[in-house]
């Protein structure tokens, strides 16, 4: 019932199979090319929304392998949402983290991770784990796990998450850092340097005059 | 027409998939977390079985025997990738979920073996209705087994939490729960349909 394996045969039966088929994903693709970005864009600025307050406008940046958007409410900057990614237990563990423009931390949201299910997962739903970003003052509080000497709290049973999910929001507060490092943002003159003693590491600030 | 119904209850229960056959265990294990899961991915293979199996069946008869391998392959990666557009753009968030096992539909040896088994012999109705009883086998087999471990790993049944805050046995939301639960359901279903 099969057609005769001749070699002539076997190429045009593949040719015609492989032909057609190309042309039947060539105008999937076109018709659903769309959808899927607006489906991404919506992803995106759904997650944008969770971790910084309203705002009106948002742009995206690329610096090297740092993507960030910065938004805006008509002229006044709003802050950063700075996207983070660090290894996980299970993986890369990728984070937004949305600062507003005093350095605080508003919000943070996990966009894609593949940690343990019911341990590490939690710190896409563990109210208690992902309050405690809501807020957070940098210059108050010391990033890393109280296990470490820090002033997170970890997530039970979850400490290696808990510790990558610190480290992607303070090297976001890095990259806030390199951000706005070049504009002056304190009218002391000279170098400050919070040596405070209690493990905080305050931004460098270095006055463009000097 | 019977013989039609006759073919999607055999592949409900004769022909499943998964606790008759054992084929595509890789999929089973692996997005059964949860029943929303494996019904997801039960019905995202539904769709690659019917389809494929219908167009299988209809070009069969022109495909040369010694590359009718090659051929299926590319068929179903076709219907494959289709699914995997459309789902990106219309159920992203499902797709997120499944991501990786969608575009393993291709290589699901539930897909070919009904391929070989049944389409490239039977007429294009046939086989919808053979494509049509394997897959919803298949879900139903998803579905069941992502339900009891979403029971007694998270105490939650399709996204509803039935335990309040407390943990739900761990185990079983990983592989090894995977495995433990196959195969008591396995030892169920046998007992139930095997005289």
């Amino acid at each position: 019932m099969a057609a005769k394996s001749t070699l002539p045969n076997m190429v045009l039966c593949l040719g015609v199979t492989c032909l057609l088929c190309s042309a039947i994903l060539g105008v999937a693709y076109a018709v659903t090319e769309k959808p899927i970005r607006e489906a991404a864009a919506a992803k995106t600025s759904r997650s944008i929304g969770e971790v910084l307050p309203a705002f009106t406008s948002v742009e995206e940046i690329t610096d090297g392998d740092v993507t960030y958007f910065k938004a805006m409410a008509d002229d006044a900057l709003v802050g950063y949402a700075i996207r983070s990614t660090v290894s996980g237990f299970g993986g890369p563990l990728t984070l937004l983290v949305g600062i507003t423009a005093d350095g605080k931390v508003y919000n943070t949201t996990v966009l894609s991770h593949s940690e343990t299910p019911g341990l590490g997962a939690k710190c896409t739903s563990d109210q208690k784990f992902m309050a405690q970003w809501k807020g957070l003052d940098p210059s108050v509080a010391t990033l890393s796990v109280k296990k470490d000497g820090g002033s997170i709290d970890a997530i039970t049973a979850s400490t290696i998450t808990s510790r990558a999910y610190t480290q992607a929001v303070a090297n976001a507060l890095d990259t806030f850092r390199s951000i706005n490092a070049p504009e002056p943002v304190s009218t002391e003159p000279g170098i400050s340097i919070d040596l405070s003693g209690d493990g905080t590491v305050a931004p460098i600030i270095i006055n463009s005059g000097v | 027409m019977n013989k039609n119904i006759k073919l999607i209850g055999d592949g409900l229960v004769k022909n499943n998939p998964t606790f008759v056959l054992l084929l595509g265990m890789c999929p089973t294990l692996a997005t059964t977390t949860s029943a929303i899961n494996g019904m997801s991915m039960g019905l995202a293979t539904l769709f690659v079985l019917v389809l494929s199996n219908m167009a299988i069946s209809a070009i069969s008869p022109l495909v040369p025997d010694k590359v009718h391998i090659p051929v299926y392959i590319v068929v179903i990666a076709t219907f494959v990738t289709l699914l995997q557009f459309l789902m990106q753009a219309f159920t992203p968030a499902m797709y997120e979920t499944l991501g990786l096992f969608i575009p393993l539909i291709v290589v699901n040896c539930i897909v070919l073996g009904r391929a070989e088994a049944f389409a490239n012999k039977n007429g294009v109705i046939a086989s919808a209705c053979d494509g049509l009883g394997v897959g919803l086998g298949f879900t139903l087999a998803l579905t069941v087994l992502g339900l009891v471990r979403e029971l007694l790993g998270s105490g939650s049944a399709f996204g509803f939490n039935l335990i309040g805050g407390h943990d739900g046995m761990l185990a079983f939301v990983m592989a090894p729960g995977a495995f433990i639960c196959l195969g008591y359901l396995l030892v169920l279903f046998n007992k139930i349909f095997k005289r």
